[in-house]
């Protein structure tokens, strides 16, 4: 077979280079990962005008072909052919900020120098003029040598001229790559700046408005009101805003329900369907409105450029705890998953750091941690108002998020203290301009994070969901006993219970604890299928989950099980990608232990306060 | 090193916010080899001006700093390893 023609899109980073692979393939795209190392490869197909489909990979953002983080050093290898598992690029397209001319020059010279047949995509040429800078690109082709293609990414100007180039690039007999000569970064540099001088007609004063934002948003104490103003807003969104999509799910899964006990005879196979995989699935996937809220915020952050001030404002204190303001982005990414918050850690150039904000990143209040947080303060705490727009659910809500946060910064300094100790760290980022976030990238984003989700939906959380029930539903009860009781899962968790009653757990949370292993969110298809198992007939149908616990659990009990959730490693992805990230089993297994006994300790110390105040 | 005409050098950390300066010289071996990697990907080099736009909240750490048309973030410590000219 003929592998189709293979063009990498390269780039520095914030020059547009992702809005420009999504203009080029639309949304037919291929999230994967490069064997060996956890960076994702995000591929995509594109039709020349002549029919003949080639593949194009966005490639990593790299400041030059010497790596200074594990990330470029991918982009690198593709490059130089040299990366398992892909193939040497036919073609080369590569995107330059037109307003950061002198910088991004320097690394499209040193590809330049590859010898690949090339484009270069001189991109958001709109705000450079906004910006009062005049171009000409035609000079600048001469300079360069390759041809120079004017777009606006978010816009799809110039996509169709890169594409008819790309057509007569890719038709043209191949040439042979010449054998790379490595010449000095500063001289690239210094040739980079003339060439800018050179094809710049005119300029004014450098990003005005980007400016004019940062003096307030960078403001000493302006700024970080702000910041935790929007986290605030963030954080309620998430409640505010899912209600109603909520409850269009949970009708649904309702209609799904009743539709699938009349279709099927009452037995063994009724009670799979409606109990196991209705009610098991659905406990959960209730919750991705609220997980593509929180995505939201983060894809938007990113897109507008404020996340990156937001580690700006942050690197002090995260200094305090031995980490950099770089940890921000994975520790605020981990609140929606720690799988790609530990991915993220990629760009902490300090092994040391990297490695601490591994260990603490699942500390970060993940989304699957929502579910079972949401389930235990409908049930127990009351829905009223305490200030104006504050509501208590929503406060001790925030709270489970600040605790997991202030568990994260103290567990990162005493790693940093004792295990992790030395390496000096640093916290060295570019604070690109400020951009509107373009409706189709974030669309696109979301979709790819929607799509995950349900994946795992329809895989560990099914699969689980389904062992669970056999177990939880065999072997049948003896008239007068309870079938929790009597099934396998029964007797398991009577084991687990032995260990976790001193914290205050019951029966129903030792059963729940074994699967959650699996995903943390699963805890709560599991207490589902277990009850509706168990439920008589009438209870069933009247009883809301979140009813039938505040029925069976005390104020106490339920407190401990949030405690010892803001703390347990209780994700199979999280333990995996840690592995791949750190290259052995040593560092997850410690993170599994020492973040169980932190569960187990806060859980007991939550019970028995609780306990002692008459709760 | 005295001569009337050296202009005054004093290092980027001490460069009040928005005053422009030129790299007069950088201490590349007081840096770890990854952060001098980092430093001189975003431009820095001899001759290049800078401007600091921004001090962090606490405790006026990182600095925000314009070089070339780009702005970058990098703590104080390692401003501190760069050496400018005021221009005039």
């Amino acid at each position: 077979m003929n592998p189709l023609p293979l063009v990498a899109v390269a780039g520095s980073p914030n020059a547009g280079k992702s809005a420009l692979f999504n203009a080029l393939t639309g949304a037919r795209q291929k999230v994967g990962n490069y064997p060996g190392v956890t960076v994702e490869r995000h591929s995509g197909r594109l039709t020349l005008a002549d029919g003949r489909p080639v593949e194009l990979v966005d490639l990593p953002g790299a400041y030059s072909l010497d790596p200074a983080s594990p990330d470029e050093a991918v982009t690198r290898d593709v490059l130089l052919g040299r990366q398992k598992g892909e193939r040497q690029p036919d073609a080369l397209v590569i995107v330059i900020d037109a307003s950061n001319l002198d910088n991004h020059l320097r690394f499209a010279l040193q590809l330049i120098e590859l010898g690949l047949p090339t484009i270069v995509a001189l991109n958001m040429v709109d705000l450079a003029k906004r910006d009062g800078l005049e171009l000409d690109a035609k000079r600048l082709e001469a300079e360069l040598g390759v041809p120079v293609i004017e777009t606006v990414a978010v816009r799809k100007r110039g996509i169709a001229e890169l594409r008819s180039e790309l057509d007569d690039m890719l038709s043209a007999p191949a040439c042979a790559l010449t054998e790379r000569v490595p010449t000095e970064l500063i001289q690239l540099q210094r040739r980079a700046r003339d060439i800018a001088k050179a094809a710049v007609v005119s300029e004014s004063p450098v990003r005005r408005w980007t400016h004019l934002l940062d003096s307030v948003l960078l403001h000493p104490i302006v700024g970080p009101v702000i910041l935790a103003a929007v986290l605030f807003v963030m954080f309620q969104a998430v409640f505010a805003w899912s209600e109603v999509p909520i409850g269009w799910i949970e009708s649904g899964m309702a209609m799904l329900a009743d539709g699938a006990t009349n279709l099927l005879p009452e037995g063994a196979l009724r009670s799979l369907v409606v109990d196991g995989v209705i009610g098991g699935v659905g406990a959960v996937v209730v919750f991705l409105p609220q997980i593509l809220i929180l995505f939201l915020f983060i894809l938007l952050l990113e897109a507008s450029g404020y996340m990156v001030r937001a580690a700006f404002l942050m690197d002090k204190l995260m200094h305090g705890a031995g980490l950099s303001g770089r940890a921000f982005i994975p520790l605020l990414s981990s609140f929606a998953c720690a799988v790609p918050g530990i991915m993220a850690t990629r760009t902490i150039d300090n092994p040391k750091d990297r490695l601490t904000t591994i260990l603490v990143a699942p500390l970060m209040t993940c989304s699957a941690r929502l579910p079972v947080y949401t389930l235990i303060i409908a049930a127990f705490i009351p829905d009223r108002s305490v200030g104006p727009g504050i509501g208590l659910q929503g406060l001790v809500m925030f709270g489970l998020y600040v605790t997991g946060v202030a568990g994260a910064l103290l567990a990162a300094l005493t790693l940093r203290r004792t295990i992790t100790r030395g390496g000096g760290g640093g916290f060295m980022m570019e604070l690109p301009k400020y951009q509107m976030p373009q409706v189709k990238d974030v669309v696109i984003g979301l979709y790819q994070r929607a799509m995950i989700f349900l994946k795992r939906a329809g895989t560990i959380i099914l699969g689980t969901t389904i062992l669970l029930w056999a177990l939880a539903s065999f072997p049948q009860a003896k008239p007068g006993e309870s079938q929790v009781e009597a099934s396998i899962a029964g007797k398991i968790a009577t084991g687990i219970e032995v260990v976790v009653r001193p914290i205050g757990f019951n029966h129903d949370i030792a059963l729940a604890l074994l699967p959650a292993m699996a995903a943390r969110e699963v805890a709560v298809s599991a207490i589902a299928t277990v009850y509706s198992i168990d439920a008589s007939d009438e209870e069933a149908a009247s009883a809301s989950l979140s009813e039938r616990l505040s029925g069976r659990w005390s104020l106490a009990t339920a407190l401990a099980f949030l405690a010892w959730f803001v703390f347990a490693p209780q994700c199979i992805s999280t333990i995996a990608v840690t592995r791949r990230e750190t290259n052995g089993w040593k560092w997850p297994m410690f993170m599994v232990g020492y973040l169980f006994a932190l569960a187990y300790i806060a859980a007991g110390a939550t019970y028995w306060t609780a306990v002692a105040l008459g709760l | 090193m005295n001569a009337p005409f050296q202009p005054e050098s004093i290092s980027l950390d001490q460069l009040k916010v928005g005053t422009r300066a030129s790299i007069s010289s950088i201490d590349w071996a007081s840096l770890e080899e990854s952060e001098a990697a980092r430093l001189r990907h975003f431009g820095f080099d001899e001759g290049v001006n800078v401007e600091p736009l921004h001090l962090g909240p606490f405790g006026r750490d990182p600095l925000a700093i314009r070089v070339g048309r780009m702005t970058v973030a990098i703590r104080r410590s390692h401003a501190r390893a760069v050496r400018v000219n005021l221009t005039a």
